[in-house]
């Protein structure tokens, strides 16, 4: 009925169709499985369920709550509200210190305890980072 | 306050200029068949002023004159000379002007070099490119006039961010920049040209060496803020898949499609609608990577300051210009259907666009990581991070095709003539194979997968390598710069294998023991300099094999803004880079410290360079090879 060509180009198209909407799911299927939610001591706090994956926890770092020994460090993250133990082995950021803001990345063991895996760095004294600042707002 | 008013003036007289430009070249346009001597002159007129405006913000920061507010916010007394000149364009105004300093510089470079094309083709770009500066000219003066005053004078200036007194990153906003405007003459030449409808194989040849000079640029700026990076930060890595870096990887990529595709224009005469929407997307994504930069939205170094009013401007202008590029390219662009059918399927120009969809697929994976939490924040306000991971996994699987793709394309041509290269062909494949077999099986994870990625790497690396030893065949700045690729390829996958790092925290005269390595942290010492005070921690690290390294990495404590930094110490060898950073923690005896054995550091660099100067002798190469 068709041409040759017409085939040839009809079959193109599908191709780069399934091509394209393989490459989108992919994309986003990748996306879900390894993004970073962020969340404050006071939603952990509140949350119903225990977030088993990598999160991302932000606020201030309470003050002589520091403690060091030769493996790893200790210190509370507050958001003036509540309060999240946490427990750190790798490099500290120039600007770690008390009552500056803070990002934690690491993982849940229960609703008072992160087990850090990174320290996000500042970049100066003044900068916040957003996320931060948001989590102190809302309070 | 007397350099503060020429600048501010020169810079209303430049804005002046270009409007000047635009009647007369709208003028010229329409009547005359001869260039208007007079465009000349004023095109030169305005990179003066905009020359004197600079010069003026650089004396204003060399004399620490603090009534104007840029040097006030950016700069101290006690800071080092080198820093007061190089913080002109270590801050949001002065970066600004710095900018459209090179842009008044290459459209006047682009009028004097331009010939053998129609005077209709050079107005219309100068016009195109005078929309543009005139936007950069309006959000200059309006939303971030370097020139402000301050009244009464301040006594003492706010000192500029210590992390940025750095060598290298003194040099990394000119290149880059450079690289990036040079997209913006791309840009405006390519809309004139769709709109003459002249998109051809001799226009390819005009552009092409735009193209290479913004590529080059574009790289070596890239290079360096990685450089900076890792020695600065102490993130302990080169590249961190960190917003600010992804968008400059992004024009980046576009930029290196668009180099391969205006190599196939002039030869073939085909893809014409690609190349200009390449050229059109390249410079969008620039703007697009200043807009979410400056604006605030994306949190980095390069936030000088959260003005709203910033943002919007460049997000209207940058609207605008897509506005305009795409209805000049969907009402004036003609598609030519000629030469179609002498398109051999089993050919170089086939590999290159099979490599063009791998480098779109590669940009859209960094583009919908980099916005996609915006997009989440906005649209829900649930704040999340994208990291390495989902780059990981997206790119390095479409790596090896690529990587093959790249090494056998350039070959096409003789896979049909000669019977003994193709011997070589398969033979090499089968070396890398059992060579990266042989690599990677001593540390056992994941062998399948990184067999394959070290073989494809190696392959291209072993083909381009013989191609420096046939003459016959070589085009040789493509080559170098597909045999840079490959070794960068191959330093980063060893890089990520090999690696290992401790971290610990010791007191001053602990030693820390691992089955490998003994770390012994002997002594500190303090030193004062001009604008900080540094502490210097002296370690000396004993390896399995009885090798000492003595390593001093320092802390510095300025001034002025009083902040600390970690300068990291690294000892570089042909094989690996020893990299060792401390910080202090607060009120405590301990330092943290970390210590990583980092091999084939030096390479990654080498290789980048490998690859710019490839693209560097195709600028100085008259004739293209056919």
């Amino acid at each position: 009925m068709y041409g040759r060509k017409v085939k040839l180009r009809f079959l193109f198209v599908v191709i780069i169709f399934i091509t394209l909407i393989l490459t989108v799911f992919l994309v986003l299927k990748s996306l879900e499985q390894n993004v970073v939610y962020f969340q404050s001591p006071s939603e952990i706090k509140s949350s119903v369920e225990l977030n088993k994956s990598k999160i991302r926890v932000g606020g201030m770092v309470k003050k002589n709550s520091i403690s060091i020994n030769v493996k790893e460090i200790s210190f509370i993250i507050t958001d003036f509200k509540n309060e999240i133990n946490v427990i750190y082995r790798g490099a500290v950021p120039n600007l770690f210190e008390e009552e500056k803001g803070v990002v934690a990345e690491g993982f849940l063991k229960d609703r008072n305890f992160l087990s850090a895996t990174k320290i996000l760095a500042k970049h100066d004294e003044n900068y916040m980072p957003p996320e931060v600042k948001a989590a102190l707002e809302e309070n | 306050m007397f350099y503060s008013s020429i600048g501010h003036y020169s810079l209303i007289l430049g804005l002046c200029i270009s409007l000047i430009l635009i009647y007369f070249s709208v003028k010229n346009f329409k009547n005359s068949t001869i260039l208007n001597t007079k465009i000349l002159s004023f095109t030169f007129l305005q990179f003066f002023l905009v020359v004197i405006s600079f010069i003026c913000l650089i004396i204003s920061f060399v004399l620490s004159d603090f009534s104007n507010e840029t040097v006030f916010n950016n700069s101290h007394t006690t800071k080092p000379l080198f820093y007061k000149i190089a913080g002109t364009w270590g801050n949001h105004e002065g970066s600004l002007l710095l900018w459209l300093l090179v842009l008044t510089l290459f459209i006047f470079i682009f009028f004097l070099k331009t010939k053998n094309q129609p005077l209709k083709y050079k107005l219309l770009t100068l016009i195109f490119q005078q929309i543009i500066i005139i936007g950069f000219f309006l959000f200059l003066i309006e939303t971030s006039n370097p020139f402000n005053y301050i009244y009464p004078m301040p006594e003492e200036g706010m000192g500029l961010n210590p992390i940025l007194q750095d060598p290298a990153l003194a040099i990394h906003p000119p290149i880059l920049y450079l690289g990036y405007v040079g997209s913006s003459i791309i840009f405006s030449s390519a809309l004139a040209a769709t709109y003459l409808n002249i998109v051809s194989n001799v226009w390819a040849s005009h552009i092409k060496k735009w193209i290479v000079v913004s590529w080059v640029f574009l790289t070596l700026g890239i290079l360096l803020g990685s450089i900076w990076a890792y020695y600065e930060l102490g993130w302990g890595g080169f590249w961190f898949w960190d917003p600010v870096e992804n968008v400059s990887l992004m024009p980046w990529l576009a930029l290196t499609t668009l180099l391969h595709c205006i190599l196939v224009l002039e030869k073939k005469q085909v893809l014409t609608s690609w190349v200009i929407i390449l050229s059109i997307s390249t410079f969008t994504l620039s703007m697009c990577g200043t807009f979410l930069v400056r604006s605030g939205i994306l949190n980095s170094v390069h936030t000088f300051a959260n003005d709203p009013e910033r943002g919007l401007f460049i997000l209207v202008f940058l609207f605008s210009l897509i506005c305009v590029s795409l209805f000049i390219f969907f009402f004036f662009h003609k598609s030519s259907q000629n030469n179609l059918n002498s398109f051999f399927w089993l050919s170089k120009e086939t590999s290159i666009i099979i490599n063009n969809w791998f480098m779109m697929y590669f940009l859209s994976v960094v583009l919908i990581g980099t916005i996609y939490p915006i997009f989440l924040d906005v649209l829900s306000s649930q704040k999340i991070s994208v990291g390495p991971p989902f780059y990981h996994k997206l790119i390095i699987p479409f790596l090896i095709p690529f990587l093959i793709a790249m090494a056998i394309g350039p070959k096409l041509k003789w896979i049909k003539s000669n019977i003994v290269d193709k011997v070589y062909l398969i033979l090499l494949l089968v070396i890398s194979i059992v060579l990266s077999f042989l690599i990677v099986k001593k540390f056992d994870f994941n062998l399948l997968l990184n067999t394959i990625l070290v073989s494809s790497a190696l392959y291209l690396f072993f083909i381009t390598l013989r191609e420096f030893f046939i003459k016959k065949y070589s085009n040789i700045s493509q080559n170098i710069a597909h045999f840079g690729f490959s070794l960068l390829i191959l330093s980063i996958l060893f890089n990520n294998l090999f690696s290992s790092e401790i971290i610990t925290n010791l007191k001053v005269g602990e030693t820390f023991t691992s089955s490998k390595t003994k770390i012994v942290f002997k002594s500190i010492n303090q030193k004062k300099e001009k604008n900080y005070k540094s502490i210097i921690a002296n370690f000396s690290i004993e390896n399995l094999d009885g090798i000492i390294d003595n390593l001093s990495p320092e802390l510095r404590i300025y001034n002025q803004p009083n902040i600390v930094t970690s300068e990291a110490d690294i000892k570089t060898t042909l094989l690996s880079d020893k990299f060792i950073v401390i910080n202090i923690v607060q009120n405590q005896d301990y330092f943290n410290v970390r210590y990583q054995v980092k091999p084939f550091m030096l390479w990654i660099w080498l290789s980048v360079i490998l690859i710019s100067f490839g693209g560097l002798i195709s600028f100085f190469k008259k004739e293209y090879e056919k």
